[in-house]
């Protein structure tokens, strides 16, 4: 079995599990945000009208709850929600609220590996779809919507269909430049949004091996967006080293079998990938960073659980440092962890420097919620993972997704810049 | 299960545009259901009648796992939507949760189907009448474990 089939089987006590498998999964860790919990909360007040007993969770200390989408509050409904998170987890005892403006806090998916809340060979669920991040980790990551979730606190297991895995393999270190966003755009453009729907998309290979976890969890997030069920890494020394220094005590190497089995196996070669950026309005609508040296720009966006690890604002600060910014820049690291981080080592000084505005973690605009939405025809480049019509602000908005040293390069030069290519 | 058809003939409908990001505060059904599918058509909450069902391309849902997206459609009265394929989470929500039923067809059938026309779903034969034209086509069965969530009404109701 590959490692999702060899992680399902354990989950639902079962010796081996193929693909289409129906099998009910008890599930490891849980986490609500203060979108999705405001809906779980509203799920359980429905089932308390048809007399479903929701006094108690399964086991509150699988959950975990994050604040992150309208943080710090927009306006007085986003406020209302927190203080309504604040409720849920004083009512079901749950310790892990990570609150903003009470130390650690940020992104959900940024947490589960900054805090090591998640191990090698867990079952883990979320209330977000780019839940898939945390795959990275090797553990089997899945986003659910409300009622899913309602489901998993309440009996601490949920349906799954077995995935088929398509494995990605690449060859080779990464250019200079070249990030493993690239890749994962890369990779969407050429299967397509839906390409890899309801299936596991694992990566592998000797340039995955070379990789930084950070980096891993960048493939894994945008997993998403060719509709993966999950996106999976398996873990080695350097993921148990990664988790051991954030806390983990009892993360262990976890992977599948040697002999697993691939429904498709798609292969790279690092050497060939080149800066890459997803064109309006779609993630798969891909071409060469260099192809668009004459798009105009409003706004260089470096946020999110996408592109704003420490990684990420490292490779932007080296491209911003000296120089300044000719368009609107926002910088907005994805957890307080990341930040301190972020402060200690100079970056955030390049940042302001360059004259870039630094925010707090947040979702914030990459989900048009709040903190640097697009007007009309406002054009933008971003580090984070989606561009519907939309998606950052106005429906006639335009985002370019790119990775953190494209934005960092296009700030400067107020058009989408290939970083090999700025002076 | 009779209704009449809005059909938007296109691929990628996701949740963006279904509910865009800024109403996810928003957990009222009834306030969610005056912004369904504002990204893209505007004028949807006004048009939309009971019983109702959208018909559309590929990939239906994509994106986030808002489950505000399948809420918000049910709401306004959409009992079906019938696409070319759906999201996973889309499509696991909208079953789950019991909003509205995700139904799968294959191209040929897409394309006979107009705005306006009237259909009668029957999932019991997996069978889709075409009242207005007077033609017939099938749906793809679904999956046991998603037949037996729908029949139960929703996964609370599902007994293992």
């Amino acid at each position: 079995m590959n490692i999702t089939e060899k992680i399902l089987a354990r989950a639902s006590g079962k010796t081996t599990v193929s693909p289409d498998d129906v099998i009910f999964a008890k599930v490891d860790k849980v986490m609500v945000h203060d979108v999705s919990g405001p809906g779980v909360m509203k799920v359980f007040d429905k089932l308390q009208k048809q007399g479903i007993d929701t006094s108690k969770l399964h086991d509150s200390s699988k959950v975990w709850i994050a604040e992150d989408h309208f943080v710090p509050s927009a306006e007085k409904v986003s406020a209302e929600n927190i203080v309504k998170l604040s409720n849920f987890s004083k009512k079901y005892d749950i310790k892990k609220h990570f609150k903003y403006g009470m130390g650690q806090y940020g992104i959900c998916h940024t947490l589960s590996h900054e805090e090591a809340l998640v191990n090698p060979g867990e079952v883990y669920v979320g209330g977000d779809s780019h839940t898939n991040t945390t795959g990275a980790l090797g553990a089997f990551a899945c986003g659910l919507g409300h009622t899913d979730v309602a489901y998993v606190l309440l009996n601490g297991e949920i349906w799954f269909k077995v995935p088929e895995t398509y494995y990605f393999k690449l060859d080779g270190k990464l250019p200079p430049h070249v990030m493993a966003k690239d890749f994962i755009l890369k990779i969407i453009g050429d299967i397509g949004n839906d390409g890899g729907a309801y299936n596991t998309m694992q990566f592998g290979g000797t340039g995955i091996d070379e990789m930084s976890i950070e980096s891993r969890l960048t493939l894994a997030n945008m997993t998403t967006e060719a509709g993966a069920k999950n996106g999976i890494i398996e873990s080695d020394e350097k993921t148990v080293q990664y988790l051991k220094e954030r806390g983990a005590t009892n993360a262990t190497v976890f992977r599948g079998d040697v002999d697993a089995n691939y429904s498709k196996i798609f292969e790279y070669d690092a050497s060939e990938l080149e800066p890459t950026v997803a064109k309006p309005f779609s993630p798969d609508n891909i071409t060469i960073a260099r192809e668009l040296s004459s798009t105009e720009l409003d706004k260089s966006y470096i946020g999110s659980c996408t592109g704003a690890k420490y990684e990420d604002l490292l490779a932007a600060a080296k491209i911003l440092k000296g120089k300044k910014v000719k368009i609107r820049t926002e910088v907005l690291p994805a957890a307080i962890s990341i930040y301190k981080r972020a402060i200690k080592d100079g970056l955030i000084e390049i940042f302001l420097d360059a004259g870039a505005t630094v925010g707090p973690p947040t979702c914030g605009a990459c989900c048009g919620a709040h903190m640097g939405v697009l007007a009309k025809d406002e054009i933008c480049v971003s580090t984070t993972n989606r561009n519907f019509p939309g998606r950052m602000g106005h429906v006639e908005s335009q985002t370019y997704l790119a990775s953190p040293q494209v934005a960092a390069a296009s700030a400067v030069t107020g058009k989408i810049t290939d970083p090999r290519d700025l002076n | 299960m009779i209704g009449n058809v809005i059909k938007y003939e296109q691929d990628n409908i996701d949740t963006d545009v279904i509910i865009p990001g800024t109403y996810l505060k928003i957990h009222d059904y009834n306030e969610l259901a005056t912004h369904a599918m504002e990204g893209l058509d505007p004028d949807f909450p006004s048009k939309v009648k009971d019983g109702d069902f959208i018909v559309a391309g590929k990939n239906f849902g994509c994106g986030s796992s808002r489950e505000h997206a399948p809420i918000a459609l049910s709401t306004c009265g959409i009992k079906a939507v019938i696409a070319t394929s759906f999201a996973r989470i889309f499509y696991r929500n909208s079953v789950d949760g019991a909003f509205l039923l995700p139904i799968e067809i294959d191209d040929e059938t897409y394309q006979k189907i107009s705005n306006s026309d009237q259909l009668e779903i029957n999932i019991e034969n997996n069978e889709i009448k075409n009242i207005t034209k007077n033609e017939t086509y099938s749906m793809k069965p679904f999956s046991e474990i998603i037949a037996k969530i729908i029949s139960a009404g929703g996964i609370f109701k599902y007994k293992k």
